[in-house]
């Protein structure tokens, strides 16, 4: 087991490793590096001392050292628009992101992998039609329309709902979080319904795929053979059978939601890293595109990491080193 | 026995028994050939900029305007007739999802079928390259692209395809490579026919299958992601404006009311891509042999 | 035959397929007395395998019981609800299956699975429970049992596996054991330890068995009778070294004849011409008949069966010693 753990690890960092070189190499070799320092309006004086201090008439082995050690001691470099740390901008905008992020996949699991396991259990019952078809929709249409008619509806039409932005703040742990006041949580209902559709269809549609598939497994034959009850045999080889697939697909999927709150953020006006990263681009703040790269690749692979540890901890076969 | 059963015939059989799926390919149909004849259908052409009077923009359906006909979905704010806007739209985002779904589909299957053929440390590296895209969210990559290449018709393109080639390459990589492994493949190998004849009479029509379904959701997800691009601002030009350019102007004026700018082309949109979707869906469980009963 | 523990009659089980209806098991009869192994032969699609299925209750759709009747220990078991069937399984009657890779969980333990077939009909303590299932191991001839309990299943061998499942089988001493090709995912070597095996626990435990099986060599040696499935019924049935010796069913000695073992060495190996027929368009009368040697325009139409001493068989023109030609 401690040897998978190591072996886990050193992949992740070797990925980190490759990831922060891709990463340097797009920037410098698309872009012209000088302006992930320097804001555009600079004089050519000012550029050419720049370019002198910071060693960017260095070969480029020698600049990807500087910058990976930069970026190790938590150097990002700072934005040109708000002039501060990227990191700072950034850490000061994670836990909203963070917490849009956590409700959102949470529930869609929960629920998602609920309903799917009815669908694919009962197949032809017209409950399960009903949640099939409410699936195609969450799967198939992009997450800003879904936004976009959450904000007609609730917010416009009804307005029972906030349309955008955080509510209050409650600081737990010295972090804020918005869901334990009553605004805070009116103004996360939205936002994390949107971020959650997809995910809840792809749950749902994986749950169904799965356990129609292991129902006609030999296993849950001889289970039934034996004379197990039905509830037995659900609880205690579907759901284990199912885990793996479940669990795969979630880690994944941690990622795109991530990804997908970009989209969320920026209809909700939601203070995330998303909303940053999407302003970002539009005035070109480099610095910031840069640090929300090796910020996201980071998590992934740290994300990853996790799952597979996760793995280990359920299913003995790969405790045991003997798949993959 | 007069049972002349085709393929395709047999194909259509089963695929009729599916009402909600015929009703999609009914709508999905349509709206290609809307897109098709755009420029016969419209009442307005959108991008004639002699026609657009902003005297006419923001207007509610119905509204008669200053062409002398009546705008059916009411106009955008440049003025356009939104109808008009919406058939050249669906032109625009149905192209651009097929273009990159076929270049997306071209490059992954080469790549996949390449990576199973050859084997060894090529395959690897191949696939560990294709899994670590996989594990990257498509917006996320899309995002990067544009971000670094700036907006246009083949930046944006290869954004998307960028984004999806992987899930061909994966697809092809595992069909091929289980016909690789077959007896009657190394048995076509150890004659002196050419290798690229045994890729493409052998390898290549058993992916066929498996790429076609993966082919109809990728195309879905193509349209939907160049629609939040254009919807974010970092799609195409403004003077082409896609179904999701249409629903981002339209978005500042849903607050005071005006929803329609974006509601319909958010409905034309959708209707689409879940059409795509459902005929897909069917096609898919169709070609699956373990769900047949 | 006196107080059979298990009385087939007619048993057919038919699916509704979207492409017409299969009849995969036809008016299919036949006893078991107490302790008395067997032997279920035919090829794939011979309609074995959805006969141990029925006797269980097990047919998944579209498939279903259509008629006929199955008597376990006098209760008749097509007319019980599902939940009075569940508590047959596994307790009179059980099952095993191909390939054990996939009947265990490789996410449970050994023991969670055995204590999960106990929980399903007995309340015992977890010590007792243990100790039935470690008692259980030991008996099909696993060493150190209690240790092994704890182990996963890909800890096991193939055949180990298949000893697992065995088991599992006979936790509640169940009437009978339905054995669906148990041995032909294993070594050949495996084999024979399996079989002999199962042939001193159904001794000891008095427990029948159907064993399930294409290969005509390996029930023969284990089973003290033997029933030939063809096309959905039963073509051919009786005590197996007198089926063997003196088959009456064309397609019984086309199959002992294909066998190596019967085969003089030095020529070619017998075949069987043609290919079974497709359940979904069956040829009036006789399926076997455009195989047969021997077959007439009498056999346009469905033989019935024909019972002689403790031999039975489904022929127009039966073949041996003593066959009498029925009218």
């Amino acid at each position: 087991m401690l040897g998978f753990i190591i072996q886990r690890f050193l992949q992740a960092v070797g990925v980190m490793a490759v990831m922060s070189v891709i990463v340097f190499c797009g920037v410098y070799a698309i872009g012209n590096p000088i302006d992930i320092v320097i804001p555009p309006e600079a004089t050519q004086e000012i550029r050419e001392e720049v370019i002198r201090r910071l060693g960017l008439d260095l070969p480029l082995y020698k600049q990807y050292f500087i910058f990976m050690g930069n970026l190790l001691q938590g150097d990002l470099g700072r934005s040109f628009i708000y002039n501060v740390p990227v990191l700072e901008l950034i850490g000061g905008r994670m836990p909203a992101t963070l917490e849009l992020v956590l409700i959102s996949v949470i529930s869609a699991t929960v629920l998602g992998v609920s309903l799917g396991i009815y669908a694919g259990y009962r197949p032809d019952s017209w409950i399960s039609k009903a949640i099939m078809a409410i699936s195609v929709l969450g799967f198939s249409v992009p997450s800003f329309w879904v936004g976009l008619i959450l904000i007609l509806f609730f917010a416009v039409k009804l307005g029972w709902l906030p349309a955008g932005g955080r509510g209050d703040t409650l600081e737990i742990w010295g972090v804020a979080w918005s869901f334990p006041t009553l605004n805070g949580l009116s103004h996360i209902v939205l936002p994390a319904l949107n971020l959650a559709l997809f995910k809840l269809a792809m749950m749902i549609r994986l749950a169904r795929a799965g356990t129609r598939e292991i129902m006609l497994t030999d296993t849950i034959k001889f289970a039934r053979a034996a004379g197990l009850s039905e509830g037995t045999i659900l609880r205690r080889h579907l759901l284990k059978l199912i885990s793996i697939p479940i669990i795969t697909v979630f880690g994944l999927e941690l990622g795109s939601t991530l990804a997908f709150a970009v989209v969320t953020e920026t209809i909700f006006s939601w203070p995330g890293v998303g909303k940053l990263i999407i302003d970002s681009i539009a005035v070109l703040d480099r610095p910031v595109m840069v640090a929300y790269l090796i910020l996201v690749a980071f998590l992934f692979v740290t994300i990853n990491f996790v799952i597979d540890l996760v793995f280990a901890l359920i299913d003995p076969r790969v405790r045991a080193g003997a798949v993959k | 026995m007069k049972n002349k059963s085709t393929p395709l015939r047999r194909f259509w059989v089963e695929y009729r028994e599916n009402k909600i799926a015929v009703v999609a390919m009914f709508f999905l149909v349509a709206l290609i050939l809307l897109a098709i004849f755009a420029g016969f259908v419209s009442p307005q052409n959108p991008y004639d900029l002699a026609n657009l009077s902003l005297m006419d923009s923001r207007r509610p359906p119905g509204f008669v305007g200053t062409g002398g006909y009546t705008h059916i979905l009411g106009t955008d704010p440049q003025g356009r007739d939104l109808l008009s806007a919406i058939f050249y739209g669906l032109r625009i985002s149905i192209i651009i999802g097929l273009a990159a779904g076929f270049v997306s589909l071209t490059l992954g299957t080469a790549l996949g079928i390449t990576a199973a053929y050859v084997g060894g440390r090529v395959e690897s590296l191949i696939m560990r390259l294709i899994d670590l895209q996989l594990s990257f969210p498509a917006i996320l990559l899309a995002l990067v692209i544009v971000a670094l290449l700036g907006q246009g018709k083949v930046q944006l393109i290869s954004a998307l395809v960028a984004a999806q080639y992987a899930y061909f390459a994966r697809t092809a990589y595992g069909a091929a490579k289980a016909e690789r492994g077959k007896d009657y493949i190394e048995a076509a190998l150890a004659t002196p026919l050419s290798g690229r004849l045994v890729v493409w009479r052998h390898l290549l029509p058993n992916c066929t299958p498996p790429l076609i379904v993966v082919a109809t959701v990728q195309i879905a997800n193509a349209i939907s992601l160049e629609a939040t691009l254009s919807f974010l601002g970092l799609g195409l030009p403004v003077t082409e404006p896609s179904l999701g350019m249409l629903i981002s102007n339209g978005f500042p004026y849903m607050m005071s009311g005006r929803y329609w700018i974006s509601v319909y082309p958010g409905v034309a949109l959708i209707v689409l891509i879940v059409a795509i979707n459902i005929v897909g869906d069917q096609v898919r469980d169709q070609f699956n042999p373990r769900l047949r009963k | 035959m006196t107080n059979p523990v298990l009385s087939v009659t007619n048993l057919s089980t038919h699916f509704f397929t979207r492409d017409g209806v299969v009849k995969a098991v036809d008016g299919v009869s036949f006893d078991l007395a107490r302790g008395e192994i067997m032997g279920l032969v035919g090829e794939s699609g011979s309609g074995k395998t959805v006969t141990g299925f029925s006797l269980l209750g097990l047919v998944d759709a579209p498939g279903r019981i259509v008629d006929g009747s199955v008597k376990l220990n006098g209760t008749e078991l097509t007319t019980l609800s599902e939940k009075e069937l569940r508590t047959r399984r596994g307790r009179e009657i059980s099952m095993i299956f191909q390939d054990p890779i996939a009947t265990l969980n490789p996410m449970l333990t050994i023991g969670q699975q055995m204590r999960m077939a106990i929980d399903a009909h007995e309340r015992l303590s977890s010590r007792a429970a243990h100790a039935r299932a470690a008692e259980l191991l030991t008996q099909v001839g696993i060493p150190s049992a209690a240790v092994r309990l704890r182990a996963y299943p890909h800890e096991f061998s193939g055949g180990m596996r298949q000893r697992v499942a065995i088991a599992i089988a006979l936790l509640h001493r169940p009437t009978v054991i339905v054995a669906d090709e148990p041995t032909t995912a294993l070594d050949v070597s495996i084999q024979a330890q399996i079989l002999h095996q199962m042939r001193d626990l159904a001794r000891e435990t008095g427990t029948a068995m159907i064993w399930i099986s294409h290969d005509l060599a390996v029930v023969s040696s284990l089973a003290s009778k033997l029933a030939v499935m063809y096309a959905g019924r039963i073509v051919e049935q009786g005590p197996t070294a007198n089926l063997l010796r003196d088959p009456r069913h064309p397609y019984t000695a086309g199959l002992i004849a294909s066998l190596p073992s019967t085969a003089k060495p030095g020529t070619p190996l017998t075949q069987i011409p043609g290919a079974t027929p497709s359940l979904l368009s069956l040829p009036p009368g006789c399926p076997f008949e455009p195989r047969c040697d021997y077959a007439t325009s009498k056999c346009g139409t469905d033989p019935e069966i024909t019972l002689k001493d403790s031999r039975g068989w489904r022929c127009f023109h039966p073949i041996g010693q003593n066959a009498e030609v029925p009218t």
